[in-house]
């Protein structure tokens, strides 16, 4: 390796030789290096905790709002999804093996043979369909319940995402992070804009958040998605809110589990490895 | 042309006055260009620049980019405000601020307006 290296320096490849080395490890570590350094004495895994780890009078009436978190009957609908057989009488367990606290931390995964990010939600829907039944649909609803569900069944465990040296892989890798710093929208703003460059401060009322450590509490429950459900549903996949953001800065939101969400999510999740899994969380 | 403006309403605003309509008063206010560019400043579906920038009169302002005050001192040339507000990528390519003439977020009048706004600060 080195050889090759002095080989190409010699030739005058520097550029070259410098980009080969800069992969997803290297964005890692430049993106978590400077979170820290923005936020000094920060804890890793407080990241997770979005705006509550920055502003300490947000962070108690959060506190008080997890005593009795409002997101607790629906992961418990979750679980009688996860347990209740399909019509074929087989069950989730069929396809994401028997135990539920081992499912989250495999996803999202570059799926080798179809070439392509396989997000949870999407190996949710895979399963019912090669059982027969109809998928769910994709922002809210059953889908979040049971993502919800394993979730919080994988509580305490880090997010692991594996970025296999596969051309294909790292193309969507990269593709992923091309849409996180793109401008978008008739506002011109891209993710990183709020969420890497500003996070925070206030944009009018709203603190923005670090993006590191933005999925390790997905799916999440909104007071905001609260009200508008009749039922007080208010979770909500991380591609929803992909969406929201989208169309904050007057972009077109793409569909949920489009190849860009998904790519977006591969190196979105990716960039939180290490941190611990908190979900669901709570959040306005 | 403004000024011509402002001097009309002024002039109409007096004679009306005299009719005893009283809000008239409203009505040439309205057609102030400094309110009319602060009304476009603060509407949060049009330029919503309290959403960055703290600005005398406007509450829950973000703080993302420096407040707007002593504009005058810090933009003497007006036409060099405007350019600002109409595109902030010509001084920062990076910038956060959204580029209000080149993707239509405001018309070429609406920018004259809040110019004239931002410029009394
Ligand atoms: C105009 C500013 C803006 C842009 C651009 C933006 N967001 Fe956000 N985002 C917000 C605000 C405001 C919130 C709510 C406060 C918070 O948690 O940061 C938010 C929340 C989020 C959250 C939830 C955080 C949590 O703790 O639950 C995620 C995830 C997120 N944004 C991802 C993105 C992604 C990905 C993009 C680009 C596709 C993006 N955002 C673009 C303003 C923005
Ligand atoms: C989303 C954030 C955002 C919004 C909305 C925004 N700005 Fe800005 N503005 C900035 C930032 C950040 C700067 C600092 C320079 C830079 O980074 O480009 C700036 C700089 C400026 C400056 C130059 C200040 C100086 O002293 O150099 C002026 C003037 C200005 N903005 C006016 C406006 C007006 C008028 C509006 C609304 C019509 C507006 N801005 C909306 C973010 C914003």
């Amino acid at each position: 390796m080195r050889k090759i290296a002095t080989l190409l320096l010699s030739a005058g490849l520097v550029a070259v030789s410098t980009q080969a080395v800069s992969g997803p490890k290297e964005d890692l570590e430049k993106f978590r290096t400077y979170f820290e350094q923005k936020f000094p004495g920060l804890q890793l895994d407080e990241f997770g905790n979005g705006v509550y780890a920055l502003d300490a009078s947000k962070r108690l009436q959060w506190e008080a709002m997890e005593e009795f978190p409002p997101y607790e009957e629906f992961v418990d609908k979750g679980r009688e999804i996860w347990e209740k057989p399909f019509k074929n009488g087989k069950r989730f367990a069929d396809c994401f093996g028997k135990d539920p606290s081992k499912v989250r931390v495999k996803y999202p995964r570059w799926d080798a043979e179809r070439q392509q990010v396989v997000t949870l939600e999407l190996a949710i829907n895979d399963c019912r369909k090669k059982n027969g039944e109809k998928p769910f649909k994709w922002k809210k609803g059953p889908i979040a319940w049971l993502s919800a569900y394993l979730g919080y069944e994988a509580r305490g465990q880090k997010i692991d995402v594996k970025i296999p040296n596969d051309p294909k892989a790292l193309e969507a890798y990269e593709k992923g992070k091309h849409f996180f710093y793109a401008k978008r929208g008739q506002l011109n703003m891209a993710c990183a804009d709020c969420h890497v460059k500003y996070p925070g401060h206030f944009i009018r009322g709203n603190l923005l958040s670090p993006a590191l450590g933005h999925v390790t509490h997905f799916p999440v429950f909104r007071a905001k998605w609260e009200k508008k459900s009749k039922s007080g549903d208010g979770l909500g996949t991380l591609h929803r809110r992909y969406g929201g953001c989208n169309k904050q800065v007057r972009a077109r939101p793409f569909p949920a589990q489009s190849e860009q969400y998904r790519n977006l999510e591969f190196f979105h999740q990716y960039m939180s490895n290490g941190l611990t899994i908190n979900a669901p969380g709570y959040r306005e | 042309m403004t000024s011509n403006n402002h001097r009309f309403s002024g002039l109409a605003g007096s004679l009306l006055l005299a009719a005893g309509l009283v809000i008239t008063a409203q009505a040439s206010a309205a057609e102030d260009p400094v309110s009319a560019g602060k009304k476009i400043a603060f509407d949060r579906k049009k330029g919503n620049c309290l959403a960055c920038h703290q600005i005398e009169g406007g509450t829950l302002a973000g703080n993302i980019a420096p407040p707007l005050l002593a504009m005058k001192h810090r933009f003497p040339d007006k036409a060099k405000l405007r350019a600002q507000i109409w595109d902030a990528r010509k001084n920062n390519p990076r910038t956060i601020m959204p580029p209000f003439g080149p993707h239509r977020i405001l018309s070429e009048k609406e920018i004259d307006l809040v110019t004239e706004f931002i410029h009394s600060l």
